[in-house]
């Protein structure tokens, strides 16, 4: 079986819709939205602020501390338990590492800056959702950065390389699967995530980061356009 | 609590108007949104001011309570979500989050709003069971109200899944509703001084010495009751507040209709 046509004729170097917003959490020091297809995620920065308990804090520099959550009616399937996961917390790792290398935290010793992500509804690509916000709400907070991350899956289905694997995309029985989900550095170009599940071959592997790289670009697009819209003239936000 | 920011806040409510600009009795700007989020049977997005919250309704079946063997099942949850407001920590929920959910899941269960025997699939076996989840995405004061609204409007907005006697497949929505009766209301009366108020602020919770949330039904039926902060309050001033819930819930039953 060949895998002919994605979902609603969307070409396999198309990404789902997306929105991007900032500034949507008042009481937070930095806040995004973040939405592609059907997976939303918004993200709140807190911070940079006394860390405690205090062994955890480093004098040398701020830390970062991301939490990743899914809320409990944002699953197609049964009810998501409420609290951290084997699954959230790795998430929650991987994040803070796709992050952290566009950070400057050298002026904020014994501080962190915790980035909380919450998804009120996912279908697939709900990490590389996460870090699409995370990261326009650290900019929006005033963290000092060398670049803003960009992350979307990239992988194949059967014999096609495409981007933004939806549901029916990941879970398909035809052939072989490959989830990639990417996240990459504007400003260098490097890549700061990186997982895969299933398999593919190093071609395929370097065509699929091809379409990546493009769909970031165009997901950095969208951040930058978000966060430059907090700022009109003439808007009271 | 703040001194500084009570007495400014009393300052003003002597000349009869509140911190923010608003009447004593006056609700801050609400909308509500229904149906937004389709991962769950049911959902809604309330803001009021700028307190924002989302409920979202998943269904499953379980087995009976024993002592209830042909009913459903109900539960409430609000976590405080870090994201909402600096002061909410993660990790297990805290006494606050527990009063609240408590509190928005009494003024639903006691109301019997809902029809739990129309939930029951097989007596002593399979049950509904209706989640009912609230995550607050900014806390500007009254999540409970807030959060309670949006509860309301979520079980509203639900539409069962199939379900052919062993399994759900959620995938399928059917037309069916939720047996849903009288809807109660939720509202939160501060008391600050001498002085009443609906929908105290971030900032009037901090300074406030006792509330009561009171939830009613529209024939003026209280189903379920909760004092909370640290003063006492007087025989006259729980029957001013009922009075002040009873006339406040009149304005939140409007949205019950438009969503």
């Amino acid at each position: 079986m060949v895998y002919k046509e994605r979902l609603n004729k969307r070409g396999f170097d198309e990404p789902r819709k997306i929105e991007a917003k900032t500034g949507v959490i008042k009481k937070a020091d930095g806040s995004a939205y973040f939405r592609i297809g059907n997976t939303a995620a918004y993200a709140a920065v807190y911070g940079p602020r006394d860390l405690y308990p205090k062994f955890l804090q480093n004098p040398k520099e701020g830390i970062l501390r991301c939490k990743y959550n899914m809320m409990p009616f944002s699953g197609r399937g049964e009810r998501v338990r409420p609290g951290p996961s084997r699954r959230s917390r790795e998430i929650s790792l991987v994040t803070e590492r796709a992050l952290l290398p566009v950070l400057n935290l050298e002026d904020f010793p014994n501080a962190v800056v915790d980035v909380f992500i919450e998804l009120p509804q996912t279908e697939a690509g709900s990490r590389c959702a996460g870090i699409c916000a995370a990261s326009m709400a650290l900019a929006d907070a005033g963290i000092p950065m060398k670049g803003m991350v960009s992350a979307v899956s990239v992988g194949r289905v059967d014999d096609k390389i495409l981007v933004d694997l939806d549901y029916t995309e990941e879970s398909y029985e035809g052939g072989p699967v490959a989830d990639i989900p990417i996240a990459i550095v504007h400003e260098t170009g490097q890549f700061s995530l990186l997982q895969m599940d299933g398999c593919i071959t190093k071609d395929m592997l370097s065509k699929a980061f091809e379409l990546g790289k493009k769909v970031c670009a165009k997901i950095y697009e969208a951040q930058k356009q978000a966060i430059k819209d907090r700022y009109k003239i003439g808007d009271d936000k | 609590m703040n001194k500084e920011l009570r007495e400014s806040i009393l300052k003003s409510l002597k000349e009869g108007i509140r911190f923010d600009g608003r009447k004593l009795d006056e609700f801050r700007k609400i909308e509500v949104e229904t149906g937004s989020i389709n991962t769950a049977e049911g959902s809604a997005h309330v803001k009021i001011g700028n307190t924002e919250v989302l409920a979202g309704i998943k269904l499953q079946i379980e087995e009976p309570y024993p002592d209830t063997p042909d009913e459903g099942m109900m539960m409430v949850g609000m976590e405080l979500l870090p994201l909402a407001n600096p002061e909410f920590e993660s990790g297990p929920p805290t006494e606050e989050a527990i009063e609240i959910s408590r509190v928005i899941d009494r003024g639903i269960r006691e109301s019997k709003c809902i029809d739990m025997k129309k939930l029951n699939v097989k007596k002593g076996e399979k049950s509904w069971a209706v989640m009912v989840d609230i995550a607050p995405i900014n806390d500007a004061g009254n999540l409970l109200d807030a959060g309670s609204l949006a509860a309301i409007l979520a079980l509203k907005n639900t539409t069962m899944p199939e379900f052919d006697g062993e399994k759900i497949d959620y995938k399928k929505k059917t037309s069916k509703k939720l047996p849903l009766g009288k809807l109660p209301v939720s509202v939160t009366i501060a008391k600050i001084g001498d002085y009443f108020i609906v929908d105290p602020s971030s900032e009037e919770e901090e300074a406030l010495d006792a509330k009561l949330t009171v939830a009613s039904l529209d024939d003026g039926t209280l189903c379920a009751m909760q004092k909370a902060g640290y003063k006492p309050l007087s025989e006259d001033d729980i029957m001013k507040m009922i009075d002040m819930s009873l006339k406040a819930a009149k304005k939140l039953r409007v949205y019950h209709e438009k969503a």
